[in-house]
């Protein structure tokens, strides 16, 4: 069992940061919600804000860690340019993808969208983040900031949904190949 | 279940908090989202605002689109946090100002969009 550098290091940008930063959006909805919900509930102590604010701000980590690692890692390998006279496009994801009319709308609309709309996701959530821990519990007496709050948590989850998708499309018909090969463990012949 | 631990105090301190400082990284994040969205119009419209912003070769403009929309974002959240840091705004109309320029820069990332200006 093996894998590529490159293999390793796509499935971290989009599984380890990016499929990581969605999971935790349903917890994030939820305690925001719960922080600012009007009416009984259960008290929220200083310790709960202060572990939803490191929640947050992981969040927040893992968004830049998506796509500074996106765009400065796997990216130049997605658009790397071929040599004139190479027929196999298979290492080189955009041509590949470019070359067929079946093909082009995944480069052309997929990661075109992809590669802009991400880089709300992590400045979304930097301002929540930054919010929540500023305002804890007595955000309840805002009433507009916690609507902008959750307005702008649920937009990073459609703009990370929306590049997740795609990426994983992407990945399907042009994946990234290449670098130099980890073995993991020796199967048996 | 942990019990309350909240020092009066601490919460009294956090309630007097004016709404400004919320407000300006709220409308921050509205400027930042629009930019990323109207920088990457820009240099699908102009081939030298394109070529301008190829920070780094291996990943082309996308490195100038996003470092001049991450610059925008924090000097306006800078500027906005001078002006309104001790201030209470109105927030109803600084969230509108938010939603529609976080409306407008997913708009504008989406590529069939950018065939309606450029043609």
């Amino acid at each position: 069992m093996e894998i590529t550098t490159r293999d390793f290091l796509t499935v971290l940008h989009g599984m380890g940061f990016g499929a990581l930063f969605m999971l935790a959006f349903s917890g994030a909805l939820l305690e925001l919600y719960r922080l600012s919900a009007p009416g009984p509930q259960a008290p929220i102590t200083a310790r709960d804000q202060t572990l939803f604010g490191v929640f947050l701000v992981g969040m927040a980590i893992l968004a830049w860690l998506s796509v500074f690692s996106g765009a400065y890692v796997i990216y130049p390998w997605y658009r790397a340019v071929p040599p004139a006279d190479l027929t196999d496009l298979s290492d080189y994801p955009r041509r590949l993808l470019l070359s067929s009319g079946k093909t082009s709308g995944w480069h052309n609309i997929g990661m075109e969208w992809k590669e802009h709309v991400a880089w709300l996701a992590p400045i979304a959530m930097t301002m929540v983040a930054y919010v929540t821990l500023k305002y804890g519990r007595s955000i309840i007496q805002h009433r507009n900031m916690r609507v902008a709050v959750l307005g702008f948590t649920v937009a990073a989850f459609v703009a990370t949904g929306i590049a997740g998708a795609f990426g994983a499309f992407l990945n399907k018909y042009a994946p990234i190949r290449g670098g130099s090969v980890i073995i993991l463990m020796q199967g048996e012949e | 279940m942990s019990t309350p631990q909240n020092p009066v105090g601490a919460r009294q301190a956090a309630d007097s908090i004016p709404n400004g400082p919320g407000a300006a990284a709220i409308l921050a994040a509205g400027i930042g989202s629009a930019a990323v969205g109207i920088v990457s119009l820009a240099a699908e419209a102009s081939e030298g605002v394109k070529n301008f912003l190829n920070f780094y070769n291996p990943t082309g403009p996308l490195s100038g689109k996003t470092t001049v929309a991450i610059i925008i974002w924090l000097a306006a959240w800078f500027v906005l946090s001078r002006l309104w840091g001790t201030k209470t705004v109105a927030m109803r109309q600084v969230n509108l100002a938010a939603f529609a320029l976080l409306g407008l820069g997913l708009l504008l990332t989406f590529p069939p969009v950018w065939g309606l200006f450029i043609g």
